[in-house]
């Protein structure tokens, strides 16, 4: 099992979410990551990740309302539950930590 | 591509991913597709963008998208079939009429079709008792003569077939047989006479027929061996150890080698009795008449090729060796071909066959005729469930609102019909057995062709087709029920919905009525052409006349013995019957020699002519000749005159003319009126009468008046007995004969006039039940109708005329659709039939009417007496 680990493209999907409040779903997350992150970003990828943040209870979905765009297909949006919020904040520590831990020297310049 | 579906996703991919996908995701994920989709096609064009909606289907395949199986819902099935089996139980009580006429209908078809199944069964399983059945081919033969039609033989010329064994390569093993073997087997004191088959040594090698006792590699071997079946044994011997006895046919003394187990019935090769291949001189001889490539009549030739052997290459061999030898005929081509061992009893038409065989045709035909009877009862059960389902549509609303699926809804009728189906098969086992003799008596052919027994494979299959029917008959009630919108059913307003399937039953019913009016008619018709077979004036008399296969008697003692007989009238003497389908035929010409037909030959004493009543148009009869003198004389028909021009118009011209029968000169010194020698189906052709008094392989016609024909035939038996002890008197009278000949006609008629009665029967339940229903469901409405003052009169024909329109519809679909089959199709085969008339299209209107009539008229009589106060204060 995977656990609770948080893998690098997945603490991104999951800040993302975080980043668009409510109005986070699929295709403005593949968006978002392209403006922001600078990398494109598959629609196949990232629902991908989705699903398997779901699995592990970082964050919960639900269907909005349908209009008149996408065929009249409903969106999926999703929103961090408070399990996706200790993993960003555990992620966020560890970095920090491991941050605060280089001497100032070493990469001051880059 | 229309500019307007560009603008849209590609519907097939759409349906795809509903297919793989789970339900909870899909709704999103074709959402997100969409709005790719569409800035897709701002961005990068339509095409494009319908390319990229594919790949992204595609893409989208995963583990986690893919919909997994329902087990839960398979499960659900299987504890909702109890609960299933107690609905239809309950339903099949409460209306007892409507499940009477589904099970009664569709035991009544499916004894037929356990019939079809049971056959095709038997007939499918010929020869499959052999260990190398996959390798074992017949070499049959294709004879093409300049100018005639092709034949195809199952037998080949001797020639051919030493050829093969000994200078073709890639068989594995061969074996020549010949059938025809008969003679009077003595036994010390005691003479039966025996039929048997020639087999060479390798008989027992490529075929498995076990043998008791013997050695079966050399029991065929030594010539004057046999090898006897144990059933011959015990009637020659009364034992079964008789290896090394020896019988005596005629002179020759045959030493018993071998006892083989009795032949199977589903085996193409039936024989009591083996005789070993060199025990004929023309078997062991070179040269001679019997060994010309040409002679291809007589033996049946089966190769065994090695395993994993291809037969087209064995073939291009055979086609090689025939090649060779047509080269030394003239006008005429023979090539041999191979028949796979499992089309030998199932096959293509073949002349000389060894054994009893039967044409897929005939059989396409019980299959056709029992499919559409079990389609008939299967219509029925659709029809009346679907007309009931208004008792229904609650049930199924509830189903629904507790939660039933659509598809669970629908298994459970299918369930209920598979029931159905079961309970029928049930009764139709019983009607089975008792169809099977009916069946198995119609004509001897078939009884000795099959015996249809239950084997445990058969009873699999019926089984099977209970399911099949089921599922069939179930299937649009299910579809129907399924769709049904439980809000709607259960707010009441029910009605309206149901009558739209009106125009599919009402299709059902008069698809019903065609097939049975077809039936009749074609009975009918088929009836009047027989009836005239049987009576048509044949241009010669054959009342009374009693036709005694002489049995290689000889001609003298026999009518000797038979003038004694008081009621013995003329005999004469002939070499075959006429007018039964026996043909011999001649070469013939006259002045021009290059001018040879095929002349229709009959070999007749003096007597024979006036015996017969022939009318002489010219000339006189054939006269007695002393025995070993020179014949000269021939009696013609005039169709001989025609063919020949010899003064067709005054045939008294044509006397003393000579014609060549097989370069045989003859003086014609009589002219008789055309008369039929074959059969109605073929037209009269050139025929010539020839002088023979001795004929031990033909009849004696002998008149015969009599009142007490028992006794008749009690005294005539006895006279035969006194020349002949040996063989049993064979004798028939001719107008039997005649019925005989039509046999198959008698038989096919029957089997349709059952049929037809069965497609009536059903139809008629099926009718009925649709009328009980309608008649019920108005019944409010004719109260009102009644007491606002309509007549019953009225009533009745309001309530009937629908289904008398249905009926008249179907008439106008199947009658003409029959007599064009029977003017254009059947009757085309006899050249000799009487004019079709409308009689019976309109006797089967007719009756078919009355039936309806009589099953509409009884229900409506009752609704429409019905006291409306009764009806009316239930409300």
């Amino acid at each position: 099992m995977k656990g609770t680990n948080l893998g690098e493209f997945e603490e991104l999907v999951l800040l993302t979410i975080a980043t668009l409040v409510n109005d986070a779903y699929s295709v403005a997350i593949c968006d978002e990551l392209e403006k922001h992150a600078g990398r494109a970003a598959k629609l196949g990828v990232v629902h991908a990740v989705l699903n398997r943040l779901e699995d592990k209870g970082f964050v919960k979905s639900t269907l909005g309302e349908a209009t008149s765009t996408r065929g009249g297909k409903r969106k999926r949006y999703y929103t961090v539950t408070n399990g996706g919020k200790a993993a960003l904040i555990k992620a966020k520590e560890v970095r920090d930590e491991l941050w605060n831990r280089i001497p100032d020297l070493i990469l001051k310049k880059a | 591509m229309k500019p307007i579906n560009d603008t849209r996703p590609p519907r097939w991919a759409q349906r795809l991913l509903h297919w793989y996908c789970k339900p909870e995701l899909a709704e999103d994920l074709e959402g997100d597709l969409n709005e790719y989709f569409e800035r897709n096609v701002v961005a990068k064009g339509p095409r494009r963008a319908r390319w990229i909606y594919i790949a992204d289907v595609f893409k989208f395949f995963r583990l986690y998208t893919i919909r997994k199986p329902e087990f839960v819902n398979l499960l659900l099935h299987w504890i909702m079939i109890g609960s299933y089996v107690k609905t239809s139980g309950r339903s099949l009580m409460r209306h007892k009429l409507f499940s009477f006429i589904n099970i009664a209908g569709l035991a009544v078809s499916m004894s037929v079709g356990l019939l079809v199944i049971a056959l095709v069964t038997e007939l499918l399983s010929f020869d499959d008792f052999h260990a190398k059945k996959d390798r074992i081919y017949r070499v049959i033969t294709h004879d093409q003569r300049l100018g005639e039609p092709a034949m195809d033989l199952a037998t080949t010329s001797l020639v051919a077939g030493k050829k093969v064994d000994t200078s073709l390569s890639g068989i594995e093993d061969f074996t020549l047989v010949r059938n025809g073997f008969s003679g009077d087997a003595r036994i010390g004191e005691s003479v039966i006479p025996v039929s048997a088959v020639w087999a060479d040594e390798h008989f027992f090698n490529i075929f498995s027929f076990p043998l008791l006792q013997g050695n079966p590699a050399t029991a065929l071997k030594e010539p004057y061996s046999l090898v006897l079946s144990e059933k011959m044994c015990k009637t020659l011997f009364g034992d079964v150890n008789v290896l090394g006895k020896s019988v005596v046919f005629d002179t020759t003394n045959y030493v018993v080698t071998g006892v083989v187990k009795d032949v199977p019935k589903n085996s193409h090769l039936r024989f009591d009795a083996l005789v070993s291949f060199s025990s004929a001189k023309e078997h062991r001889e070179e040269g001679g008449s019997f060994n010309t490539w040409t002679n291809i009549y007589s033996i049946c030739a089966y190769v065994l090729l090695p395993k994993d052997s291809d037969p087209a290459a064995f073939q291009a061999n055979l086609d090689k060796l025939s090649a060779a030898e047509n080269a030394r005929i003239e006008h005429r081509t023979i090539s041999l071909q191979l028949q796979p061992l499992e089309n030998i009893v199932l096959g293509k038409k073949l002349s000389n066959q060894i054994g009893p065989v039967m044409r897929p045709v005939a059989l396409y035909f019980f299959e056709g005729l029992a499919f559409i009877i079990i389609l008939s009862a299967g219509f029925n059960y659709t029809n009346l469930s679907i007309a009931r389902s208004m008792r229904r549509t609650r049930e199924v609303g509830i189903r629904k609102v507790m939660g039933a699926l659509k598809h669970q809804v629908g298994w459970q009728f299918i369930v209920e019909s598979t029931i159905i189906a079961l309970m029928a098969l049930a009764i139709a086992l019983v009607l089975f057995l008792f169809l099977r003799v009916q069946f198995l008596s119609l004509d001897r052919f078939l009884s000795d062709l099959v015996s249809l027994d239950l084997t445990s494979r058969m009873v699999l299959y019926f089984v099977l087709m209970a399911l099949v029917v089921g599922f069939g008959s179930g299937l649009l009630p299910a579809v129907f029920f399924s769709k049904i919108n439980a809000i709607q059913v259960l707010k009441g307003s029910s009605a309206l919905k149901v009558f739209r399937h009106v125009n599919l039953r009402k299709a059902l019913i008069v698809v019903q009525y065609c097939f049975s009016l077809i039936f009749i008619t074609t009975t009918l018709i088929g009836y009047n052409q027989y009836k005239s077979f049987l009576t048509f004036d044949l241009g010669f008399n054959t009342a009374h006349i009693l036709n005694i296969r002489l049995q290689h008697n000889k001609e003298e003692l026999i009518k000797k013995e038979l003038a004694e007989v008081p009621e013995v009238g003329a005999i004469s003497v002939s070499r075959i019957v006429t007018s039964l389908g026996s043909l011999q035929g001649a070469g013939m010409k006259y002045k021009d020699l290059n001018d040879s037909i095929v002349v229709w030959l009959n070999y007749v004493d003096e007597q024979y002519l006036p015996l017969h009543g022939h009318t002489f148009l010219a000339g006189k009869n054939l006269k007695a000749l002393p025995d070993g003198a020179e014949e000269s004389e021939a009696v013609v028909n005039e169709q001989l005159l025609k063919r020949f021009n010899i003064s067709p118009q005054d045939p008294a011209k044509a006397l003393g003319e000579i014609i060549l029968i097989d370069e045989k000169k003859l003086a014609i010194v009589g002219v008789v009126k055309d008369f039929h020698y074959g059969t109605v189906e073929n037209s009269i052709e050139p025929m010539a009468l020839r002088y023979s008094a001795h004929e031990p392989w033909g009849y004696l016609n002998v008149k015969v008046t009599t009142n007490d024909w028992p006794a008749t035939r009690a005294r005539i038996e006895a006279a035969w007995q006194k020349v002949d002890k040996v063989h049993p008197l064979d004798a028939k009278f001719y107008d039997d004969q005649i019925e005989e000949a039509y046999r198959m006609f008698a038989t096919m008629i029957k089997v349709i006039g059952t049929v037809a009665f069965l497609a009536v029967c059903i139809a008629s339940l099926g009718l009925f039940g649709m009328v009980v229903f309608t008649a019920e469901t108005r019944l409010k409405e004719i109260s009102i109708r009644k007491v606002l003052g309509a007549s019953e009169g009225r009533l009745i024909y309001l309530l009937s005329k629908g289904f008398l329109f249905l009926l008249l519809l179907a008439a106008a679909v199947a009658l003409p659709f029959t007599y064009l089959l029977f003017d254009r199709v059947v009757l085309v085969n006899f050249v000799y039939h009487p004019p079709l008339g409308y009689v019976e299209l309109v006797i089967s209107l007719v009756s078919v009417t009355v039936i309806a009539l009589l099953m509409i008229g009884s229900q409506t009589l009752k609704v429409a007496r019905a006291n409306p106060s009764e009806v009316l204060k239930n409300e």
